[in-house]
């Protein structure tokens, strides 16, 4: 059965358990931060080959009244992924699904792809999502935790979140709870809205407007991930060929 | 906490004030956002700073650092005035209805028996009023003008919202905006609580914040009920365990004072430490201390400790008799500045980075050159282990000979933890230690070991307290807890159960004062016993239905004191015994006993004739709204902290508090108030990231990659004003110290208008040091050596500063 993620930043401290725990379960080395020409809260300040997560930090005021919104930004693991289909026009088998989650899996074998063909996915992604370490040519980004979730366990983030702002599981239980949990806290926030439910694992409830949060949070294009979907699915071919034709 | 973690879900309103729970207690967040989304729970966030805490709350209101008192006053105030008081509480289960004697007097922000040459008050002139039998008078239509419940109003009649809205620079809109929320929890089937932290106890009137929203949950009828209670939010690393145990100078384990050289014998101590009550009706608990404290010395002296020697007592160290601020004062702060003055020669520091987190930090890293040796037990090489070669000073003029034991890691030991909710969990050793460290209470008992054998070997002035103390061969945590527990020393029959000697006593109900029984801390006697074992390692979820619906697990851990969950649980009760609110029982009387949670004392209820009053834990039984036992006043009022941007305040002549302690030396230089070279003001904080001084967290990678470095946070106007961007270096100092930092400017920091002026202030975290390369080095540089003078706890959270953008940045890179 497939997997999904809810995310509902009214409940999200941003703690930033999910970034750290997301990073040590995976191994990962830090990267040198600095606060210098930056202060922010927000470190590292994007996502990197080492931060499948990071909890993105903005503020606003309007009036007298400080807004502070969080959000915990990773792969969507979206149902038809651009990133795939581009990735597909190089190489099968660098990007995959997994069967048992649905997740959007970058291979070893991604990192055969060429640095164009990363180019490609990158811009082809609705979400600013693949990064590539030009040092050892590894594309990657979050994996689902898809091999925990075979072993029955639940992803590393939705683990360490104190809160529940994070929660994993069975795709329609989720998209149930969404919708749910939406009815409940427009009656505080009458903007509140999912992002892209059907579109993606990774649903975001969020409360105001979407560029309060990251300039990526909906689905950049101008309609949305499923245009982005099919462009990326149409021009595959020709990209391929392209290639072909090169040799 | 008087109440427990889970029980924050049954709130109606959570007023958060001197605490950024959601970083600083991020898992108590859980149970706030289930008040919120599951109750329609109210969150206000009151502080300095917007932070991640206020983002999850209804509102935030900014707060000048140190002016909590008088935000409170004026909630005391709205509260009398628009009678949302909850008047049968108030007026059955606190003080409110006694008449205070007619010594009690207040002046222009002094209370009376001021002494002016010490500092210090004579408490004897704020007692209670007596009858013939010595039970102070009450007067239950609150009407008489001597009654607590009066003299409150009177004093507090100052607090109006435009005085309060001037010192604190908190609008009068929201100033009402929180009284009205907050107040309405006085309905007797609401309940608020207060979730407070370091934000109010680091201020040189730390106790007085505290007895103020006591003062306020008192009016409300919010003490003892489910969702409500004052709840101080302690740390992971076992806080509240500390406390209980004592590793504070002036109190042993179990919360008894320390001895003092005034009272020279057992009896003295006893009979000073142990309170009296004529009043039938009040359990008076504190009358038992005597049993408590014998039971103490009978674990620290075994065989040794006999009725004849007074059971050791005159081998217990004695604190000097205080006389003024310095006097008999053992805490950091004195500490620190003995040394300093060439007072003390050597000694041992444990899981503590002093030279980084103690305030005027020059000055202590200073002190500690003038040691002949010091040993010290780290996880870590951190800003103290290694002071000795810190930039600016050469290794070769240090005199110090250091000693670095490594220690573990607290997944590598297993022992017993106390959780802010009083509950003892038995916490199991995860992993061996590495290499060749070793657990604190092993090192600290092997050194002891050594020290003992060459007393006995080679003797030394007053061997006594070495050679008799009963001291393990080697360190065994599961020994020492059935130590903490108790033994009953001689075979005992209670009802039809007979104890051998040496087997564990049940209740602290059993302790003896006459050498029978020993216990190491007697809040938690029952945790180990012999019907039950190891009690901290229950895990049972197993509840009543009543349980159920306020989330209590009596069978999961165990909790202090006797397994009761909320503390004065009988004020959730009416004189019948039935509850408050019968949604939310915490316990009930059934007709023949109590149901629900362990009572505070199972007597019935009061109206049966054979109750007691609910607060057992006061002479009176009563909940204090006068609080007669504190250093500065039965009552609280406002001062300003000891470094203030002000030069007066609107409800007195008496500027800070009277009997602040200030440390004084040529190196400790103080702002004058309202001094136009230091006029912002500064708040130091940690953070979520990053575990107090940072001795720890800067050694794990991905926490430093997190949050790097020092910054400052502060507004986009005072930004503006100093001609600073974002991100641009910056220097802050104080008239002490002088410290890097980076800008980060935010509009989650608010000027504020206080008194008609502009008063800008910044805040920075105190986790970076210089032992961690580039990070920046010790916040509390800035910070004034003054403290409480209940506690000595240092106002840590506000000093005047001033600020600039940095040239060139040394510290950090």
């Amino acid at each position: 059965m497939s997997k999904t993620f809810l995310i509902d930043v009214t409940r999200c401290t941003a703690c930033r358990g999910c970034q750290v725990a997301c990073k040590e379960w995976q191994g990962f080395a830090a990267n040198k931060t600095t606060q210098i020409g930056w202060g922010s809260h927000q470190n590292p300040p994007d996502l990197n080959p080492k931060n499948f997560k990071i909890v993105r930090f903005q503020e606003h005021k309007i009036g007298d009244t400080v807004t502070w919104n969080f959000m915990s930004d990773q792969c969507r693991h979206c149902l038809q992924p651009p990133c795939k289909d581009m990735a597909d026009g190089y190489m099968q088998g660098a990007v995959v699904f997994d069967e048992a989650t649905g997740a959007v899996v970058y291979t070893d074998k991604a990192k055969q792809l060429p640095k164009e063909a990363f180019d490609e996915m990158k811009s082809a992604c609705p979400y600013d999502i693949p990064r590539r370490d030009d040092a050892t040519g590894i594309i990657n980004k979050c994996d689902m935790c898809y091999e925990r979730v075979a072993a029955g366990l639940i992803p590393m983030c939705a683990k360490a979140c104190p809160t529940s702002a994070i929660t994993f599981g069975d795709r329609e239980k989720m998209l149930e709870e969404a919708k749910k949990r939406l009815a409940v806290v427009k009656k505080d926030y009458p903007e509140a809205q999912l992002i892209d439910a059907e579109e993606v694992r990774v649903i975001y409830l969020i409360t105001d407007k979407p560029e309060f949060y990251h300039k990526n949070l909906v689905a950049q294009g101008p309609a949305g991930i499923s245009r982005m979907a099919a462009l990326a699915k149409m021009t595959a071919p020709l990209k391929r060929s392209v290639r072909n034709l090169l040799g | 906490m008087t109440n427990h973690w889970i029980d924050i879900k049954n709130t109606d309103c959570a007023l958060i004030m001197g605490s950024n729970a959601a970083e600083h207690h991020p898992i108590c967040f859980k149970w706030v956002m289930k008040a919120r989304e599951e109750r329609g729970a109210t969150i206000i966030h009151v502080d300095p700073k917007f932070s991640r805490t206020s983002a999850r709350s209804d509102f935030h209101v900014p707060l000048r650092s140190g002016t909590d008192i008088a935000f409170l006053g004026g909630m005391i105030k709205y509260i009398i005035d628009k009678e949302k008081y909850f008047k049968e509480y108030v007026t059955e289960y606190t003080n409110a209805s006694f008449i205070v004697g007619d010594k009690f007097g207040f002046k222009d922000g002094l209370f009376s028996g001021f002494d002016k040459k010490l500092s210090t008050y004579d408490k004897k002139a704020w007692a209670f009023a007596v009858d013939a039998n010595g039970v102070p008078k009450r007067d239950k239509t609150l009407k008489n003008p001597k009654c607590v419940f009066q003299l409150l109003k009177k004093h507090y009649s100052r607090y109006d919202l435009k005085n309060v809205s001037a010192i604190t620079g908190v609008s009068e809109k929201n100033l009402l905006k929180v009284y009205e929320t907050y107040a309405a929890t006085g309905q007797k089937d609401k309940a608020g609580t207060v979730m407070y932290a370091l934000g109010w106890t680091q201020h040189t009137v730390g106790v007085q914040n505290i007895r103020t929203s006591a003062i306020v949950q008192l009016l409300l009828g919010n003490i003892g009920v489910a969702g409500g209670g004052i709840n101080a939010l302690r740390g992971e690393p076992n806080v509240q365990g500390s406390t209980d145990h004592c590793i504070l100078y002036h109190i042993l384990p179990g919360y008894h004072s320390v001895p003092r050289a005034h009272w020279p014998t057992l009896a003295d101590y006893q009979k000073a430490n142990t309170p009296i009550s004529n009043d039938p009706l009040s359990a008076n608990w504190w009358q038992n201390r005597p049993k408590y404290v014998v039971s103490l010395l009978k674990s620290w002296f075994g065989e040794a400790a006999t009725p004849e020697n007074d059971f050791g007592y005159s081998w217990v160290p004695k604190g000097d008799t205080p006389k003024g601020l310095v006097q008999g004062d053992y805490s950091h702060l004195h500490i620190f500045d003995r040394m300093y003055k060439g007072k003390i020669k050597g000694g041992s520091i444990w899981a503590h980075n002093p030279a980084q987190s103690i305030p005027n930090t020059t000055k202590v890293r200073k002190a500690m050159d003038n040691l002949d040796w010091l040993y010290i037990s780290e996880i870590h090489q951190n800003e103290t282990t290694d002071f000795w070669h810190r930039p600016g000073v050469n290794p070769k003029d240090i005199k110090t000979e250091v000693f670095l034991f490594p220690a573990c890691h607290r997944v590598e030991k297993e022992g017993s933890i106390s959780n802010s909710g009083r509950w003892v969990l038995w916490h199991y050793k995860a992993a061996e230690p590495a290499g060749e460290s070793k657990s604190m209470g092993e090192t600290m008992v092997e050194i002891m070991n050594a020290v003992r054998k060459l007393y006995r070997e080679e003797g030394g002035v007053f061997p006594e307290p070495i050679v008799n103390l009963n001291w393990p061969s080697h360190f065994d945590a599961d020994q020492i807890a059935k130590e903490c527990n108790g033994f009953f020393l001689k075979d005992t029959t209670i009802k039809d159960k007979t104890y051998k000697a040496g087997s564990l006593v049940p209740s602290f109900a059993n302790l003896a004062d006459d050498g029978s029984t020993s216990s190491r801390n007697w809040l938690y006697t029952g945790s180990y016993t012999e019907e039950a074992g190891n009690k901290m390692k229950n895990r049972d979820l197993s509840q009543t239905d009543l349980q159920a619906k306020i989330g209590l697990f009596p069978g999961y851990s165990w909790c202090w004191p006797v397994n009761r969950r909320v503390l004065y649980n009988r004020a959730s009760v009416d004189l019948n015994g039935k509850p408050w609110d019968p949604t939310r029982v915490v316990i009930e009387w059934d007709g023949s006993k109590w149901i629900g949670d362990v009572p505070d004392g199972g007597w019935p209820p009061m109206a049966t004739g054979k109750g007691k009053y609910p607060f057992i834990m006061q002479k009176e039984g009563h909940g204090a709204l006068y609080g007669p036992g504190r250093e500065e006043g039965p009552f609280s009022e406002h001062y300003e902290p000891i470094e203030t941007p002000v030069k007066k305040h609107p409800f007195s002549k008496q500027l800070s508090n009277p009997c602040a302690k200030i440390i004084e030396s040529d190196m400790d230089k103080r702002a004058t108030p309202g001094d136009s070279k230091y006029p912002i003001v500064l708040t130091t904080y940690s953070l979520t990231e990053h575990w107090c001084g940072g001795g720890e967290t800067r050694n794990v990678p991905s926490l430093l990659e997190a949050e790097p470095q020092l910054y400052v946070e502060m507004s986009e106007e005072l930004a503006k004003e100093k001609g600073i961007k974002n991100g641009d270096g910056v220097i802050v100092e104080s008239a002490r110290g002088r410290v890097e930092a980076v800008a980060m400017v935010t509009m989650r920091m608010t000027p504020f208008k206080i008194q008609g002026k502009t008063v800008h202030e910044i805040g920075m975290p105190f986790a970076f040091g210089w032992t961690t390369p580039g990070v920046g080095d010790a916040t509390n540089r800035l910070c004034v050596s003054a403290g409480d003078p209940n506690t000595s706890i240092p106002e840590y959270k506000a000093c005047c500063v001033n600020l600039k953008k940095a040239d060139k940045l040394t510290e950090l890179s």
